[in-house]
């Protein structure tokens, strides 16, 4: 026994020595400061597959211009609400983070978001004129230009798989409700725009004050539960790439993302309208390195981490110097034709926004999500199979306590 | 080995023994604080936010909100009912004929059924998932032999499945163990009483093997009841259980009240079945000799 | 009947393992698809290899796990010893009732209600910086004790009470008649409450979720927020490495304890 723990021991050790030695090489060397960034999934040119490091070059040139170590510790999130939940628990700190519209204006009113200082920020007139400064048309979360940064922007469309979809019954939203795909269908898995798809099939107001209205996008939802596969979100790509759904919402750079590993993907705006969505680079009030954050932010508005951020996500860029760079419109139309059209398209759909909800409404919208996830019908079968090992336990059980009963008697 | 002296002024032996017992009992105050600071105190919390609302007033909004979920509720449950049945049904079996194989194939079949236990489950259930999905090996293979797909990703039968095989081994091995400790004498015995292999079965190696069932029954039925992970990826998202509900509450709409009011119910249920299986295997224990 | 039960071991096996069988074949495979093999490749070890975060992860991990293992066996061996010594029965029981909570529990709830203490603290302390290394030692810890104390305290009751009065007879102070007559009886135990210990730590993903930040990644944490987005096949080749590790332990452990048992055996015999 003794031998056999040993070993057990010398294996770890074996294992745990060179990780040791990896750490301590790490701290050598100065004070590093941590740099922390939330940002969404698959939202930033991080090395992967031949990409620039877009964080680790960040580290560099910031070691080399102002002479302090910065580690940036990148994590991510898959909706604007989860993100919301972990920052409002009060139990985490970040720094930079990249909401969306409709989540920074609610931060702004509850006072969640520190005001910029630009003066750190020099590079913010690459930002074209529609998204930032006075008369813009798509700085509506944030009308004063104090809070945040624009990303990236881009609107969402429906995703399907040319291979299993009929080409007669695309253009609308009403694909999604299409009984003839049934178990094939992915649909959001966060409130805002699981309800945003519903309310625009219908002809909905996406702010709408009336709670009839949202009772009516949740009918509508309820409806199609049956016929989803699921409600997703990141886990869209692998789903889409392999063939195990046919048909999603999601947002329209992601559609690049999967159609560079499946061709047979296609994509398009449905005609009844749908969201435009602007995702900015703010900083929280609780964060402890403002200026390094707000050099981060500028860092991002430069040419090369703009270009390569823009070329790994295929969102569409608020950056005059991504969106007037020839080599980066081949680079989009060379991953699909007419690939920079399809995400800069903003002027031929028919778009409208997110916007703050006020705090009533909120918590009405999260009791009609609850309302929609747990909607379950737990069905015969289940019922009959239960009842069946209920009646099996309960009949062992006082079997075995009559025949106790009798055994003592003896 | 170095030799002591006794001290002139040691104390007599009993009042020795009396303090070295309070020095010894003074060995669990770093624990008993422990237990209470990070056992009992985290249970209070669940407490206090199960009955109050958001401002911190008491009230029992939380649990009759509650009603909502009842389906949820009743599904899990069912879930775990019989992701557990099928495991005993399947495991039963499997740990009686592994104990009657030779021993070295019982050391080899031991490591098979430990390995699946060590990984960790996230990567077990993502790789059922991947192999299952309508994209993935299996249903490829089906259209590739000319069969219609089978969609069990985002069904019930998925989501058991992946309990089902999530958690068999966690049955197999309890029972495996009590087979092992099972002395062969009593079945040559009930053999030459008279028994045939079905009364051997029923009269003997069942009720010597219930600890084991019961605590299998148990490693299998806790965590199936209050899995997300497995209904997240099989069910993709649409077959909500209570683990799923619980962690939505918490780390998506940040709602603890009703979560902990939600955690306190399972809590409460699962503390209840504890106490009726533990039951069984009293009334069971009385008999084995 | 022999042939019939072999057959159905081989069956449930088999189908036990597919699921690993396939994820350890399809790491490398070159097309970066799960419906069909393409070419081999170990192009997805090699980005593995290169993968900072996995690293961090794991090395997360494991300095979690030992740190955790370590503490909750110290702390919980000298609880066993102190509740084996009390004769209280009003505070020995409470004791060990609250110690084998989080054991009974199931650990969305353990989880949950950690969550809400340090939330709880966090807030009261104004502090943004609580959760991370030391929130997640604190779970572990925690529900590394009822584990603990279930592998130390038998030893403790097996104890033979006269061994320890025979050497402070002979001359041995009390803590040193502790330490060289009842240690050694109860080291197995401690040894094995640190494997427990380690291995729990180390597989714990349900609890970690609730208590960790973004600052300190665990590989299971890893594994899920990997498996949460667009899966990238280095997470196969991690999770084939994982399963690989795993094995070589296991069978280390079984073969060593089988030469140890051949060495006794033969010890015997002389």
């Amino acid at each position: 026994m003794k031998k056999r723990v040993f070993s057990l021991l010398l294996a770890i050790l074996l294992v745990i020595l060179p990780c040791m030695g990896l750490t301590s090489c790490d701290k050598e060397g100065g004070r590093t400061v941590t740099l922390y960034v939330y940002n969404w999934g698959e939202y930033i040119s991080d090395g992967s597959e031949g990409t620039l490091d877009v964080n680790r070059m960040f580290e560099e040139w910031y070691y080399e211009t102002y002479g302090v170590k910065v580690q940036v510790n990148y994590s991510t999130y898959s909706s604007n609400e989860s993100m919301y939940a972990k920052l409002s628990s009060g139990s985490v700190n970040y720094d930079v983070i990249v909401p969306s519209d409709y989540m920074i204006e609610r931060m702004i009113a509850e006072d969640m978001l520190a005001e910029l200082n630009f003066d750190n920020i020099p590079h913010i007139g690459n930002i074209h004129s529609d998204f930032f400064g006075e008369g813009a048309q798509y700085d509506y979360y944030d009308p004063d230009n104090k809070y945040a940064v624009p990303y990236m922007y881009g609107m969402i469309g429906i995703i399907y798989n040319t291979t299993m979809v009929d080409e007669a019954d695309i253009g609308s939203w009403d694909l999604m409700w299409n009984e003839k795909y049934k178990g094939n269908i992915l649909q959001f898995n966060n409130s805002r725009d699981a309800f945003g798809t519903a309310q625009y099939f219908k002809g909905l107001d996406v702010n709408s004050n009336n709670k009839a209205e949202w009772r009516e996008a949740l009918a509508l939802l309820k409806d199609q539960k049956p016929i989803l596969q699921g409600y997703v979100m990141d886990e869209i790509f692998n789903k889409m790439e392999n063939g195990s759904a046919a048909i999603a919402a999601y947002y329209a750079g992601d559609f690049l993302t999967m159609y560079e590993n499946n061709e047979e993907l296609e994509f398009f705006y449905p005609a009844e309208g749908t969201n435009l969505y602007v995702d900015a680079m703010c900083i929280p009030k609780s964060s402890q390195n403002k200026e390094i954050a707000e050099r981060y932010i500028d860092f991002m508005l430069t040419e090369v981490p703009a270009v390569a951020n823009a070329e790994y996500t295929y969102y569409a860029s608020p950056n005059t110097v991504v969106r007037d760079n020839e080599e980066y419109k081949e680079y989009m139309d060379s991953i699909k034709e007419g690939g920079y059209d399809l995400m800069y398209a903003t002027d031929t759909v028919e778009t409208s926004s997110y916007k703050n909800l006020g705090g009533d409404q909120l918590i009405m919208l999260n009791e009609l999500w609850e309302e929609l996830k747990s909607d379950i019908e737990v069905g015969l079968p289940i019922y009959v199979l239960c009842g069946v090992i209920l009646i099996i336990l309960i009949g062992g059980g006082v079997f075995l306590g009559v025949r106790k009963k009798i055994r003592d008697k003896y | 080995m170095k030799k002591h002296s006794l001290r002139k002024t040691d104390p007599p032996p009993a009042s020795r023994s009396a303090q070295r017992n309070i020095f010894q009992q003074l060995a669990a105050v770093p624990h008993a604080f422990w237990t209470v600071l990070f056992i009992a105190a985290p249970m209070l919390f669940v407490l206090y936010f199960a009955f109050t609302d958001g401002n911190g007033n008491f009230s029992f909004s939380n649990i009759t909100d509650l009603g909502q979920y009842t389906n949820v509720f009743i599904l899990s449950i069912a879930f775990a009912l019989i992701a557990t049945a099928i495991c005993l049904i399947i495991g039963y079996p499997l740990a009686y004929f592994m104990s009657r194989q030779s021993q070295r194939a019982q050391k080899i079949l031991m490591v098979l059924i430990m390995l699946p236990m060590w990984c960790n489950l996230l990567i077990r259930t993502y790789a059922l998932m991947a192999l299952l999905d309508n994209g993935g090996l299996l249903n490829s293979l089906l259209k590739n032999l000319g069969l219609e797909p089978l969609p069990i990703v985002g069904s019930y039968f998925g989501v058991i499945l992946g309990m089902v095989y999530d958690f068999l081994p966690y049955m197999v091995l309890p029972i495996f163990t009590a087979m092992t400790k099972l002395d062969y004498r009593y079945i040559e015995a009930s053999h030459d009483l008279g028994c045939n292999g079905l009364q051997t079965m029923t009269r003997v190696v069942m009720p010597l093997t219930l600890s084991g069932v019961v605590s299998g029954v148990t490693m299998v039925f806790v965590p199936s009841i209050s899995t997300f992970y497995i209904s997240q990826k099989l069910g993709a998202g649409k077959i909500d259980l209570v683990g799923d509900t619980i962690e939505r509450l918490f780390q998506n709409v940040s709602t603890y009240n009703v979560g902990a009011a939600m955690s306190l119910v399972m809590m409460i249920l699962i503390l209840i079945s504890l106490t009726i299986m533990n039951k069984f295997s009293d009334e069971e224990g009385g008999m084995v000799p | 009947m022999k042939f019939l039960s072999k057959c159905y071991i081989s069956l449930i096996f088999f189908l036990l393992y597919i699921p690993i069988v396939v994820l350890i074949v399809f790491s490398f495979n070159e097309s970066g698809s799960l419906a069909e093999f393409s070419g081999f490749t170990l192009g997805w070890y090699e980005e593995l290899f290169h993968d900072d975060e996995a690293f961090s992860a794991l090395r997360n991990s494991l300095l979690l796990a030992i740190s955790s293992a370590f503490i909750a066996t110290v702390l919980g061996t000298f609880g066993a010893l102190g509740l084996h010594r009390m004769r209280r029965r009003y505070i020995r029981k409470p004791i060990m009732t609250l110690t084998n909570i989080p054991m009974m529990n199931p650990d969305i709830v353990t989880g949950v209600s950690m969550m809400l203490l340090f939330v709880a603290v966090a807030s009261f302390l104004g502090t943004r910086e609580l959760f991370g290394f030391g929130t997640l030692l604190i779970a572990h810890v925690t529900f590394n004790l009822p584990y603990v104390i279930l592998s130390v305290m038998p030893r403790f009751q097996q104890l033979d009470k006269s061994l320890s009065e025979a050497a402070q007879d002979l001359g041995c102070t009390p803590s040193k008649a502790f330490f060289k007559v009842e240690l050694p009886e109860i080291i197995p135990g401690i040894v094995s409450a640190l494997m427990m210990s380690f291995t729990l730590s180390l597989d714990d993903f349900v609890i970690s979720h609730f208590v960790s930040s973004p600052n300190f990644q665990t590989l299971p944490l890893y594994v899920y927020n990997q498996t949460a987005h667009n899966v990238k096949f280095s997470m196969y080749a991690l999770s084939a490495l994982i399963v690989a590790v795993i094995l070589v332990i296991l069978l280390a452990v079984n073969f060593a304890g089988s030469a140890a048992d051949r060495k006794s055996r033969k010890g015997g015999r002389s």
